[in-house]
């Protein structure tokens, strides 16, 4: 079999002059923030300073930032074991992530999860699932809850497409098609699952063609644009939050790094690589700010100045936290 | 698939009902569903009434809504009851039978066992799944003892109910428990019609008609005793009972304790019976490797070697999956003359 090389789909952006400039301000920062946060944690990792091991998601800041902002904030999203971006995004605090990355008492699950496992679901992110195919059934059962309750709200589960080839990830969508549950799968398709490229495991190109199967609607998205993936999720999730049922967000993406800490993801065909590279979604949102009119340079420099001082700040804090008793090793196995 | 209440329990004055342990559990599950709309249930064909009957009439009685039929999707079922408790529901999952969850691993031992733990305490997962468990002459895939595989994961509780009381007061504590908790019920013990029933005087008995809870983790002394302590559950207990009640008139007498949850296990029930009887033999249907007998044996030897005035005895399943042809099944289940062939080899 021969690779067939994916690079990045041509597509006409939507144009970004109907959104206020809070908003737009708001998307910048929070991708500038993932960026900032994974390359200080890369950093740190390659000093031999942070424990266990780390799977970044630089590349993928459009597809996290424009889903968290298409959802309300009491909605819940399952995370990945790439989590740290979608965790960001959907407001964990930079400081308790960084913290439970180092493993100490003050991260967002008391140093007992890790980079594996982050979140808070006191900003709706559900601490980290990170058996691949697990959190869809997990979060469509959230989705479950919400819609017995007659809660408006929906549970949005993050997977990448190596999820599509798992037994639990096509469990989940049935269920909740045939139950018609407010849950928006959101594919973060960045074609590697590993070093598996998607045409060496599926036959199909796009995993949303497998809502239809399903009964439920699919749709594939640039998802290097976070103004192209707000509007699909947003119009996804709304379909859900009024009882429309389930649909599927599929997000072409990439990731700048490897699958974790130590892969040089040599396997990435170089042509692909370089493709994919030159429409970073970081530079090129920033372009389109400037080229709007609203921005100017110096505007987002400040907001780039005070991200960086946030995780500078929050390395601090991680540092000087204390690591959690041993005696917590026994805490939390029963409620 | 049978689709009738079972006809075959005496009517009897409400003071002393006598009921079947599918009746009773059936019961508990009624009163919990009445008294809290967070509580539902959802297995495969039990608007019918499940493969044991666990939830006949239920449908009618609650609605469709909270009596679920789920399709064939261990997985996919058990990984939205996880959801479902995270946010607060208390689902309650009946399994045809308990042999398929293996098809659910993932979601019980490293979903419902773990999130709590790994979330620092950020969630909690009240869950219970009602498992058919044991061998009952179906061949090796319909005859695990479900208990013994999960018996030592971190995270979940396991109850094995043997009585009709026990199994009512259990479940209801079950159901309110903050945890995932596995309700392992021997199929020969249900009673439903179709089914057959474990001959013994307790698989059906009093039950009261009032809402009771038994706390998990408490175990029962079935029969006062002083030579020998028997330590046997499900339906283990009944054949063990049986020789207890046979060997009294011989002038031999045996504790017999039913821990009744493997987890909690009430180790100090027993430790306290063999400081007084001296003799300690355990019996349990599933795998001899890796059963509780052993952790329990351990435990004996660790906190009551004083105590011993002989080695402790184990009769457990076989190391092998279980067989189909009738005698061979039965050759490798604890029988009533192992049970008491090992009583009488302690006291000797």
């Amino acid at each position: 079999m021969t690779l067939k090389v994916r690079t990045p789909p041509q597509t006409n952006l939507a144009p970004i002059g109907t959104y206020g400039e809070a908003f737009l301000a708001e998307i910048f920062r929070r991708m500038f923030l993932i960026r900032t946060f994974e390359l200080k944690v890369n950093d740190l990792f390659l000093q031999g300073v942070m424990p266990g091991t780390i799977h970044l998601s630089h590349g993928q800041e459009a597809t996290t930032v424009g889903t968290c902002l298409a959802l309300a904030e009491d909605d819940l999203v399952t995370l990945t074991h790439r989590g740290h971006g979608q965790a960001l995004a959907k407001g964990v605090a930079p400081s308790s992530l960084m913290a439970e990355l180092f493993g100490r008492e003050t991260g967002c699950c008391g140093g007992m999860g890790g980079s594996l496992h982050v979140g808070d679901i006191a900003v709706g992110a559900l601490p980290a699932i990170a058996i691949v195919g697990a959190s869809s059934a997990i979060a469509t059962g959230v989705a479950f809850a919400f819609k017995r309750r007659g809660e408006r709200r929906v549970a949005c589960n993050f997977f990448g497409e190596g999820t599509a080839n798992k037994g639990d990830w096509h469990e989940a969508m049935n269920l909740a098609a045939i139950w018609q549950l407010p849950v928006v799968f959101l594919c973060e398709n960045n074609l590697y699952a590993v070093s598996t490229h998607i045409s060496e495991s599926m036959a199909i190109e796009y995993v949303a063609e497998r809502a239809a199967a399903y009964g439920m609607p699919g749709l594939t998205v640039y998802g290097n644009d976070p103004i192209t993936v707000y509007e699909a999720v947003h119009e996804a999730a709304e379909h859900a939050r009024s009882g429309g049922g389930p649909a599927l967000v599929e997000c072409l993406t990439y990731r700048r790094g490897g699958h974790k800490r130590d892969d040089p993801s040599t396997y990435r065909p170089k042509s692909e690589v370089e493709a994919w590279f030159k429409q970073d979604p970081l530079p090129a949102f920033r372009t389109r700010l400037l080229s709007d009119g609203r921005f100017d340079e110096s505007r987002l420099v400040a907001i780039e100045g005070s991200v960086r001082d946030e995780i500078d700040g929050a390395v601090q804090f991680a540092l000087d936290s204390p690591f959690p008793p041993t005696s917590n090793a026994g805490t939390n196995i029963y409620a | 698939m049978p689709d009738s209440e079972v006809a075959s329990v005496s009517q009897q004055p409400p003071t002393n009902r006598r009921l079947t342990i599918v009746q009773a559990l059936r019961e508990a599950l009624s009163e919990e569903m009445r008294a809290n709309p967070d509580v539902f249930v959802m297995g495969e064909d039990i608007r019918i009434g499940g493969s044991f009957l666990f939830t006949l009439g239920l449908a009618d009685k609650f609605g469709p809504e909270r009596v679920l039929d789920t399709p064939i999707s261990e997985a996919g079922f058990i990984g939205l009851a996880i959801g479902a408790a995270i946010q607060g529901m208390r689902p309650v999952v009946d399994f045809q039978y308990g042999d398929f969850i293996f098809c659910a691993m993932d979601q019980i031992v490293q979903q419902a066992a773990k999130l709590r733990y790994m979330s620092g305490g950020q969630v909690k997962i009240p869950l219970v799944l009602q498992l058919p468990s044991g061998a009952s002459g179906r061949g090796a895939q319909h005859a695990n003892s479900i208990e013994t595989f999960f018996f030592g994961v971190p995270g979940l509780k396991i109850v094995t109910p043997a009585t009709p009381y026990d199994a009512k007061g259990l479940l209801r504590a079950a159901i309110n428990d903050d945890n995932t908790v596995l309700f392992c019920v021997h199929k020969h013990l249900y009673g439903s019609k179709g089914r057959p029933l474990s001959d013994s005087a307790l698989s059906i008995g009093h039950v009261p008609e009032e809402p009771y809870t038994i706390d998990l983790g408490v175990a029962d002394i079935k029969k006062d005793g002083s030579d020998v302590t028997v330590v046997a559950n499900s339906q283990m207990l009944h054949r063990s009972l049986a020789v207890a009640t046979q060997l009294e008139t011989e002038g031999v007498s045996v504790e017999v304790i039913d821990p009744r949850t493997l987890v909690p296990f009430d180790v100090d029930c027993v430790l306290k019976s063999v400081d007084k009887t001296g003799r300690l033999l355990i019996v349990e249907e599933g795998q001899r490797r890796g059963g509780w007998g052993g952790f329990l044996a351990a435990e004996v030897a660790d906190h009551g070697f004083g105590s011993l005035d002989a080695p402790i005895r184990r009769l457990a399943g076989p190391d092998s999956p279980i067989p189909f042809s009738p005698p061979l099944e039965a050759s490798v289940i604890p029988s009533e003359a192992r049970i008491r062939a090992e009583v009488l080899a302690l006291l000797q």
